[in-house]
């Protein structure tokens, strides 16, 4: 059963997750969260910040490792499997069908519509990481991590990596 | 020698992606158009708009079917391999070790001390995807789609995923207006020029 259950809540965050493997995210903590309550949210948090630090697709690391979790390197094995296979799948087998109808408003509209969606669960997502942060910390540091991070990240365009190696350090120091 | 080719192509464009796989998206273009010549800049164009159009990951697809093309089946599994692999067994071990330390006090400091910037970059794709919605559909569709999306995800706890599913169904069968076409060719336009 948990194998079923790793392929499921894979399966649904990738052949929904239209705009790329970001936008699954919030669609794999809705599973594996919410509905399977394999991770708590600080956890899920944990996990997706090193997924963030680390390079490579963040979809197949998070389906990777929580399937590792669940069920060793066999469901490890399922989770990337069901995140990666359908779509992939999809892209070589339907290749000429798809691509015969690539230019059609209606197949362009397929990602244009679900655009909102996927900003309104990344919102809801950001909304919670912040108000669990103003729980365990405080404001205060909340808004410094916050802003020093949007600043160093958006204006300064410096690595994400970095930036997240920072507030670890950070952690580490003052909020231990 | 192309099975190695491709192996390579794959893993620094992988290993060097930082920021999710849309960021390896220049990196792949660099191996397959400029190292490599598999293609042209114009089937590498074609490429990423079908795997945009497509639901799933962007980077395992461009890394699957590029493989696919140049090597047939064991060329799709190398590049897929090589794209997922190496930062998959990286995140295991650093995980599953961290986990050991879970309750040193300095280890849970760090753990609140990530939230609030994954809480921005959370934020900041928040935006990117409200941004690019606007350009697709407009202010106003795109601030009603949102009010309800919060109302239907938030208060009443509908799956997200019937929601997608319904939206995708009346994008390829609901009724098509002047405007999406227009839209349609104006995008098309940009693209292509």
């Amino acid at each position: 059963m948990t194998f079923w259950h790793i392929f499921l809540a894979f399966f649904l965050p990738g052949i929904l997750g239209y705009g790329g493997g970001p936008a699954s995210i919030p669609l794999i903590e809705n599973e594996v969260v919410d509905r399977y309550e394999w991770l708590s949210v600080n956890e899920f948090t944990e996990v997706l910040a090193l997924g963030n630090a680390l390079p490579g697709p963040i979809a197949t690391k998070m389906a990777g490792y929580i399937g590792y979790q669940e069920g060793g390197w066999f469901g490890a094995f399922v989770g990337v499997f069901a995140t990666v296979a359908p779509s992939l799948l999809l892209m070589v087998a339907f290749l000429g069908l798809v691509y015969k109808f690539k230019d059609s408003p209606r197949v362009k509209n397929m990602s244009t519509y679900v655009k909102p969606t996927i900003a309104v669960l990344l919102g809801i997502m950001a909304y919670q990481f912040f108000a669990e942060s103003y729980i365990s910390v405080g404001w205060m540091h909340t808004l410094f991590l916050a802003a020093a991070s949007f600043l160093l990240m958006e204006k300064v365009k410096v690595s994400p990596v970095f930036v997240i190696i920072g507030s670890l350090g950070y952690g580490a120091v003052f909020l231990a | 020698m192309t099975y190695l080719n491709l192996f390579l192509a794959f893993f620094r464009s992988g290993m060097l992606g930082y920021g999710g796989g849309p960021s390896s998206i220049p990196l792949v273009h660099k191996e397959v158009v400029g190292k490599y010549k598999w293609m042209n800049d114009e089937e590498f164009g074609d490429v990423l708009a079908l795997g945009n159009t497509l639901p799933g990951p962007i980077a395992t697809k461009m890394a699957g079917y590029i493989g696919y093309r140049v090597a047939g089946i064991t060329g799709l599994f190398v590049s897929l391999l090589a794209t997922i692999l190496p930062t998959i067994i990286l995140m295991i071990l650093l995980l599953t070790s961290l986990r050991e330390f879970k309750d040193q006090p300095w280890v849970q400091g760090m753990t609140k001390g990530v939230i609030p910037v994954v809480a921005v970059m959370l934020a900041v794709l928040t935006w990117q995807f409200f941004d690019s919605s606007k350009k697709g559909l407009g202010l106003k569709l795109s601030l009603f789609h949102i009010f309800a999306g919060v109302i239907l995800l938030q208060f009443l706890g509908v799956h997200p995923g019937i929601i997608i599913g319904a939206l995708l169904a009346y994008a390829l069968f609901g009724p098509l207006k002047g405007t999406d076409k227009k839209k349609a060719s104006v995008r098309e336009g940009e693209e292509t020029g």
